[in-house]
């Protein structure tokens, strides 16, 4: 197990590539999901100020 | 209006149509993107054979490759979308440049960072002047170009409008950029030392950079359905679909009539 | 006064509007002499940081100098970027340029060699004393102006592009840089790849040759590129 992290000495330069993928790539889903719901709750809000005057 | 109808394409380049077919098939997208890396990452680490000349860590490149192809796929297909934006009008494609441009900066990052950490074992230094590194961090520079020109800009129609000049702009320079480096290159340093695979290279190493490309390439989708989702209700916010779909009730207006501008 | 000159630009053609944009563009910049000075003191400054920041050694300074002049030419572009169309929206002439009936690519090209004349051209004459500055001798001096000939006006008219983008945008100036230099990296390596072939006594005729293309692609092409940034910068 452990000389499959090690990756023939090499291990810290592969982990870390992959690790900084993973990642980018989760923050970037998380970030996205994120400002959608804020959008969508701005929206929502708007949509009731609109709606109780009618 | 049936005629226009049956034309899929034109009913969905409206962001009305477009904002619940993404949602539709986004699921279905994650499948294939997290189907792909298990795929991927699997026959990377597990069946790839370990390379006789530069040991483990070529396992790098399975990243690397699919994030700088990746990186130069969506800077083409911003600038396709682009092109589409100012040519014929249609919001949704200024939409989509906009959508990809975070996600292709994202992996021009990625694509200079894995270089980097591939160099440095196999050539005993995180950066070199290569050819094709070079090349990457100008392209990295255009991306963060067209996305600070795009939040400079307050008016949404405007900085659509700018920034899909500047890609196209951008596009165009792209290819003498290019040459201009590798010339360069070759006058200073002649050999390239970013990951050069051997011409025979064994089939089962191929087959995982595709499939891990096809993983990178189906997350791109997702995560770009997934913002223009959000762009689409930022900038239709004034329309009446916008304000059904969260619960304001039609002022007296009929749905066709929020589908223009 | 820019009124006058407009108005009358749009009876006599085409030709007349264009020289009446150069001419009127010429007049300014002469009014703000300082203007034009700050950026070619910049450049002069720029260089002359160099033998201090890195080595008086002349041998070493020989070997950076055509990179140095061209960064600094580029650095110094950037400065004087913001002035080409900014005044004109302030006013509200740049307006009126655009209701005017002839292609306002040909007009922009006219703000665009009034824009070289009083800011590149000045750079290809300050040239050869910051090339004997740093230990350039004869030919790589000539060298040196001929490149900067052939390439600063590149550098104007791409610039045109990068400063209608970012007309009237918070942060500008800034911006503009950040569009526009990474666009300047092919004519940056040939105008200093042909300064270093010369010196190095290789053949440097195939560098000038490109530069010369660039210059004629970039007259073909920026011109509607910089149109239609002003456009959607001022509608």
């Amino acid at each position: 197990m452990s000389e499959f992290f090690a990756m023939g000495g090499h291990g810290f330069y592969i982990w870390v590539s992959y690790a900084v993928t993973a990642l980018l790539m989760m923050i970037e889903v998380i970030a996205v999901i994120r400002g959608k719901r804020t959008v969508e709750k701005r929206l929502t809000r708007l949509a009731r100020t609109l709606s109780r005057p009618e | 209006m049936a005629l226009k109808d049956s034309i899929a394409w034109y009913h969905f380049s409206a962001p009305k149509n477009f904002y619940p077919l993404a949602g539709k098939v986004i699921p279905w997208f994650w499948g294939l993107t997290i189907a792909l890396l298990l795929v991927g990452l699997y026959l990377s680490f597990f069946v790839a054979p370990t390379d006789y000349k530069q040991g483990e860590s070529y396992r790098i490149i399975y990243i690397h490759v699919p994030a700088a192809w990746m990186s130069m796929l969506i800077y083409l297909v911003m600038a396709i979308y682009a092109i589409i934006g100012l040519a014929w009008k249609v919001r949704l494609a200024d939409m989509m440049a906009s959508a990809l441009a975070p996600t292709g900066a994202m992996f021009t990052f990625l694509a200079l960072w894995t270089g980097a950490f591939w160099g440095k074992p196999t050539w005993g230094t995180y950066w070199v002047w290569d050819a094709r590194l070079t090349s990457e961090l100008i392209l990295l520079f255009l991306y963060i170009g067209f996305i600070s020109l795009q939040s400079a800009i307050d008016d949404p129609r405007r900085a659509a409008k700018a920034s899909g000049l500047l890609a196209i702009v951008g596009v165009i320079n792209l290819p003498i950029i290019y040459f201009s480096v590798q010339w360069w290159n070759t006058l200073h340093q002649g050999a390239s030392v970013s990951p050069t695979m051997a011409p025979k290279m064994a089939t089962i190493m191929l087959t995982t950079m595709l499939i891990m490309t096809f993983a990178f390439w189906m997350y791109t989708i997702v995560i770009v359905l997934m913002r223009v989702r959000r762009i689409i209700l930022e900038r239709e916010r004034q329309t009446s679909w916008v304000m059904e779909l969260f619960g304001a009730e039609a002022s007296g207006e009929k749905d066709e009539k929020g589908e223009r501008k | 006064m820019s009124d006058g000159v407009l108005t009358s630009g749009r009876q006599r053609g085409l030709f007349a509007a264009w020289r009446a944009m150069l001419v009127r563009d010429l007049t300014l910049a002469m009014r703000r002499r300082a203007d034009v000075l700050t950026s070619l003191f910049f450049f002069v400054i720029v260089v002359s940081l160099f033998p201090l920041g890195v080595s008086p050694e002349m041998a070493v300074l020989r070997g950076i100098a055509p990179g140095v002049i061209w960064v600094a030419a580029l650095l110094a572009t950037m400065l004087s970027l913001g002035r080409m169309f900014a005044d004109d929206h302030q006013d509200g002439s740049l307006e009126q340029t655009l209701l005017l009936p002839h292609p306002l690519s040909m007009l922009v090209l006219g703000k665009v060699l009034a824009h070289w004349l009083v800011s590149g051209l000045p750079l290809v004459l300050l040239s050869p004393l910051l090339g004997m500055q740093l230990g350039l001798e004869g030919e790589a001096i000539g060298l040196l102006m001929v490149t900067l000939l052939l390439g600063t006006p590149v550098l104007s008219l791409i610039g045109a592009t990068g400063a209608a983008l970012t007309l009237g945008v918070r942060g500008g100036g800034v911006l503009v840089s950040l569009l526009v230099l990474p666009l300047y990296i092919p004519v940056l390596i040939f105008g200093t790849g042909a300064v270093d072939a010369g010196i190095s006594g290789m053949d440097y005729e195939g560098h000038l040759s490109l530069l010369g293309a660039f210059l004629v692609m970039a007259l073909l092409t920026t011109p509607l590129a910089t149109a239609a940034a002003l456009r959607i910068s001022v509608e």
